[in-house]
């Protein structure tokens, strides 16, 4: 068979992409539509006296303005996404979004009334006439005082802001550290930032009332649960309503919440009006009203022998859910699922209090509560291996899990509500490619002491992380063989740029023998196929990409079933190659596969018992338990300890995420990563005031990394294939961005090695990194 | 993120443009490149009435040799003509080092010389360093032309001497004497952002290398550029040491200027930028008036 997987074919979509000629939401364009804007809540927490949409209404050009109670018995919170994991003694409150603010308004943001007009312009006019009596209430914006008993409550009938309270345990990790050596507590912080995906969202609803038909085009990363929740929303038969989600400029997490109230609202007045809505949110609305990510406050604890192996890791840490939690606990179960990183860690003890704040609701945002266990886990080490006077990179050799003892189980639940397990790895060599090229050992011990003797302050960082990913429960995927000979593929989940069409392509290719261009991808249209749950938890090239596995080999069954007796020769001496069958010694003996498939399809005859028409399969896959990456991340960086100002020399990524698809797109993958991470690092930080207004709430001062802040990224890959899934494959899509935060803490303490400072907080700036090196007269 | 309802005037001719801006007065806006104005109009932070777009007026544009050595600049120069003229590079170096570091290749594509400094905003460079450089400004109006000196011209924040009849037509920069030195240096998170502190520094020297003349004019730290003049000071008729030059950035980080606190920066670590970046600046401008 011609191998085309783990090709680095360059992408199919791409000269689409490149030319302008891809369908995204925004290019949907339809007679007669309509353009909503949303009132939004200018205040974080206020009790709503009144509204008086008047003006608006009277505005020419508007056509309907609707509030909570104009929704009459439509107006209903969104559904909850993520049920509580079936964990010992939780606690769990589940509030969630409501379309429209009804009583009272919990976030900046929040919208509070939809006007629909000819145009945004005439639309957006008319929510300026809109008057809105508030009575203003205290805000919760800190997330410690949110527990306060004094605090005033985001939702008025529950006992405080405490959404939820959860334990988790391996060990006895108490008992062990009464016999640790060493103890190492530290508190760490991290801060909101946002996903910022270039294209922001935005829906577009069409009700045909004579076909009792809604098609909605969405930027979703989870189309077919939004189908079945709209149908089920408005009583209709999932087959009546169809959710196309067409190429969308970014996903990373916020586009898989499953009913933003904009998803609620258009199709909602769709059906009102009878008539086709447009809203595209704008970027000042995707900072205020799209969700985000990684607020946690830790009190961490490592306990560890004197040789340096750990007995045991403890945390007990608030995580801010905002002002709803329809995500349930996805993010703090993965920070769990993290705080060990890849470590044998025979003692672990959790406990985690999520909290309702007057903030944007947190969803899952690339990375997803992982960033945040790896900076606890690998700090710790870090602080551990400088008490013990360890090499950073020995301690973690010390403490890996060896290869020998995978499936490694963690004994707690992770997101996927299963018991954690890390279905395989080999670490150490990752770990030592990394280490090779950077030129580790070489650099602390040569160039690093000459580059400190000529006064610069250069650092090293290697950072090791584990990535669960590729969870259940399933997708599945439609091919059939068209008789122009194109392969079409038909997979119900979304794509946002993940090279989805050569990567998912090059799978079919090598099962039937044909180019990757003559695959055609369907992704993300619920008429096309309707059964998945969506991208997320980097599981496309695990969950997504079996199924298409599975599918294209019944095809191809079927291709040589059909073949074998056109040709009058066994299966076993037919090949694919070049879109045809043939006889492998008898060359002219041959049947394109087109062709192949109208013999498939005929129109007399008869199609006998146990046979289908055409060459077709569809086939799902649901893997056991999630398959768990690994990969470390080195950087060399320079500070300028008078202006603060950092310069990346040089960044190494070594990963291991199982068999490769297609090397491009992988590096691909983890470009956008690591450039991700490098916000998360240093750039990108969501600032609230105390009355919970968000400050930065623009491009100019939000700081997104562009090109000219990120560095060269060398990548070296390594191959554990996972046991879980015929492909071997693991998920990458959040891989580049995890280690980043925990990487530039360490290296930028490298390079002050006469300094005892430690970097506990997420994100940095120069600004902090001012504050933190001043205090201890650096430079001075 | 629509701007509200505004009429729009496109004339052909400064005239022609003038004559809107007598008849609509305060209720009009000139839109140049819009690289200010457009996003500020979507944000709906200006709802101006009227705008009149200059952008016909092509004989606003150009970049000549001035009286004497000097160069002048047509209010409606793009950015990135200016930044690969050779005779700006020529007569006026420090402006040529500072067009780089304005916002992005694409903003400086369209953002215009004039409106940068009409907009006057307190972090922009060419604010800070046509003070420094001893710019002049033509006003015109319907009823005739006045020219302000840069350090007149800006009154505060977004506010300058411009009536709301009048257009900002040309800028003029003098001859640089001999033995004279500059710099400029900025500090911003990413390079195209609004510089967190910035520096111009304009040195001439005596014959035996005592400063003669400084002028150190800040940008990011108050409501317009800020001359640190207690800093100048300390220096005339000086011998350039690093010391000198060290106290001389001591005096403007503390007595000169007084930034406040953002999101991006505290107002301490503004003051630390201010000291480092003068320091540096005056070393580069000194060993540039040297030659």
């Amino acid at each position: 068979m011609k191998t085309s997987i783990g090709e680095p074919i360059k992408r199919n979509e791409d000269p689409r992409l490149l030319t302008g000629k891809a369908l995204f939401v925004d290019d949907v364009n339809i007679t007669g539509m309509l353009h909503a804007a949303f009132l939004r809540s200018d205040y974080a927490h206020a009790r709503i006296k009144g509204i008086d949409t008047s003006a608006a209404r009277e505005r020419p050009g508007v056509v309907a303005v609707y509030t909570a109670e104009d929704m009459g018995e439509d107006w209903a919170p969104g559904p909850s996404n993520v049920a509580p994991p079936p964990a010992e003694e939780i606690i769990f409150h589940s509030r969630t979004q409501v379309p429209l603010a009804k009583g009272k308004v919990r976030y900046v943001g929040e919208p509070i009334a939809i006007v629909v007009a000819e145009s945004r312009y005439i639309a957006e006019d008319a929510v300026e006439d809109i008057f809105v009596d508030l009575e203003m209430l205290d805000v919760v914006a800190d997330l410690e005082a949110a527990l306060d008993p004094e605090t005033i409550l985001v939702h008025d009938d529950l006992d405080s802001n405490l959404a939820a309270h959860m334990f988790q345990g391996k060990g006895d990790y108490e008992a062990a550290k009464a016999s640790a050596d060493l103890v190492i507590s530290r508190r760490i912080d991290f801060d909101r930032g946002a996903a910022a995906a270039m294209e922001n969202r935005g829906v577009i609803a069409h009700w045909e009332e004579k076909a009792q038909h809604l098609t909605v085009w969405d930027t979703t990363q989870a189309p077919i649960p939004i189908r079945n929740g709209l149908a089920a929303r408005h009583g209709l038969p999932e087959n009546q309503v169809r959710v196309i989600a067409p190429f969308i400029g970014g996903g990373f997490g916020p586009k898989i919440l499953l009913h933003y109230p904009e998803e609620i609202m258009i199709p909602w007045v769709s059906i009102q009006l009878c008539k086709p809505i447009k809203w595209i949110e704008d970027r000042r609305e995707n900072f205020l009203a799209t969700t985000q990510e990684r607020q946690q406050i830790h009190e961490a604890e490592m306990i560890l022998s004197k040789e340096g192996k750990i007995l045991g890791v403890s945390h007990t840490f608030l995580h801010d859910t905002g002002a709803y939690d329809p995500y349930g606990l996805t993010i703090p179960l993965n920070t769990e699922s993290h705080a060990t990183g890849g470590y044998d860690v025979p003692n672990y003890h959790s406990e985690v209090k999520v909290v309702f704040t007057n903030k944007m609701i947190t969803t899952p945002v690339r990375g997803a509560g992982r960033p945040q266990g790896i900076f606890l886990v690998e700090r710790l080490l870090d602080i551990a291996a400088k008490e013990l006077g360890m090499d950073p990179v020995e301690i973690r050799k010390l403490n890996f899990i060896p290869p020998e003892a995978f499936p490694y189980e963690r004994e707690i639940i992770d997101q996927a509500f299963t018991p954690l397990i890390l279905d395989s790895g080999n670490y150490q060599p990752v770990m030592d490619k990394a280490v090779e090229t950077i030129g580790y050992h070489q650099f602390i011990s040569e160039e690093q002491p000459r580059l400190r003797a000529e006064g610069k302050h250069i650092g090293i960082g290697i950072i090791p992380f584990v990535e669960t990913t590729g969870v259940g429960p399933y997708e599945g995927a439609r091919i059939n063989v068209d008789p122009s000979g194109v392969i079409n593929v038909a997979t119900g989940v979304g794509t946002q740029g993940q090279g989805h069409f050569t990567s998912f392509a090059q799978i079919v290719a090598e099962q039937l023998g044909v180019d990757v261009s003559d695959v055609n991808l369907i992704t993300g249209d619920s008429a096309e196929f309707h059964w998945g749950t969506g991208t997320f938890a980097s599981r496309g090239a695990v969950v997504a990409a079996n199924a298409i596995h599975a599918s294209s080999k019944i095809v191809r069954d079927k291709v040589l079933k059909l073949a074998s007796k056109i040709l009058e020769a066994p299966e076993e001496e037919l090949e694919l190659e070049g879109g045809f069958v043939r006889v492998a010694d008898i060359p002219r003996l041959s049947i394109s596969l087109g062709d192949l498939a109208l013999e498939a399809n005929p129109l007399r005859g008869t199609v006998e018992p146990g046979m289908e028409p055409g060459l077709e399969a569809t086939a799902y896959f649901g893997p056991q338990y999630g398959a768990a990456a690994f990969g470390v991340h080195a950087m060399i960086i320079e500070v300028d300890p008078e202006t603060m100002m950092i310069d990346i020399k040089r960044y190494v990524v070594a990963e291991d995420c199982g068999r490769i698809l297609n090397p491009l797109i992988l590096e691909g993958q983890i470009h956008g990563g690591v450039a991700m991470g490098i916000g998360n690092a240093y750039y990108e930080q969501l600032i609230y005031d105390e009355n919970a207004q968000l400050l930065n709430a623009s491009l100019a001062d939000y700081l997104v990394p562009t090109a000219c802040e990120i560095p060269h990224i060398e990548i070296e890959h390594l191959e554990t294939r996972s046991p879980l899934n015929p492909l071997g494959t693991k998920g990458v899509g959040e891989a580049g961005t995890i280690p980043v935060p925990a990487l530039y803490a360490q290296a930028i303490e490298n390079a002050f090695p006469d300094h005892d400072f430690e970097i506990l907080e997420m994100p940095l700036s120069p600004n902090k990194l001012f504050e933190i090196l001043y205090k201890k007269e650096v430079g001075r | 993120m629509k701007p509200p309802p505004f009429e729009y005037y496109n004339p052909q001719s400064l005239d022609e443009a003038l004559s809107h801006l007598a008849e609509h007065g305060y209720d009009a806006k000139i839109l140049a490149g819009g690289q200010s104005l457009v996003p500020m109009l979507n944000f709906r932070l200006a709802q101006p009435a009227i705008l009149v777009d200059l952008n016909n007026i092509t004989d606003l544009a150009y970049i000549q040799n001035g009286d004497s050595g000097g160069v002048q600049i047509g209010a409606m120069t793009r950015h990135a003509q200016v930044e690969r003229d050779p005779i700006v590079a020529d007569r006026a170096p420090l402006i040529h080092e500072t067009m780089p570091m304005i916002a992005t290749t694409q903003i400086r594509s369209r953002g215009t010389f004039g409106g940068s400094i009409a907009h006057a905003d307190p972090s922009a460079e060419l604010v800070a360093i046509s003070v420094a450089l001893e710019g002049k400004f033509r006003l015109r109006s319907q009823s005739g032309e006045r020219e302000v000196p840069a350090a007149d011209f800006f009154l505060g924040m977004f506010t300058t001497q411009l009536e709301p009849e009048e257009i900002l037509v040309e800028t003029s920069f003098p001859t640089k004497p001999a033995r004279t030195g500059w710099a400029i240096k900025e500090i911003a998170r990413r390079p195209h952002d609004f510089a967190l502190v910035g520096v111009a520094t304009v040195v001439s020297l005596h014959a035996d290398d005592r400063i003669q003349n400084s002028r150190i004019v800040f940008l990011s730290v108050g409501d317009g550029p800020v001359v640190a003049e207690k800093a100048a000071e300390t220096l005339r008729d000086q011998s350039p040491s690093p010391e000198l030059l060290r106290a001389a950035a001591e005096t403007a980080a503390v007595e000169d200027i007084d930034p406040s606190n953002d999101i991006h920066a505290s107002a301490e670590f503004r003051r630390h930028l201010a000291k480092v970046l003068t320091r540096q600046a005056l070393e580069t401008a000194i060993e540039r008036a040297k030659g």
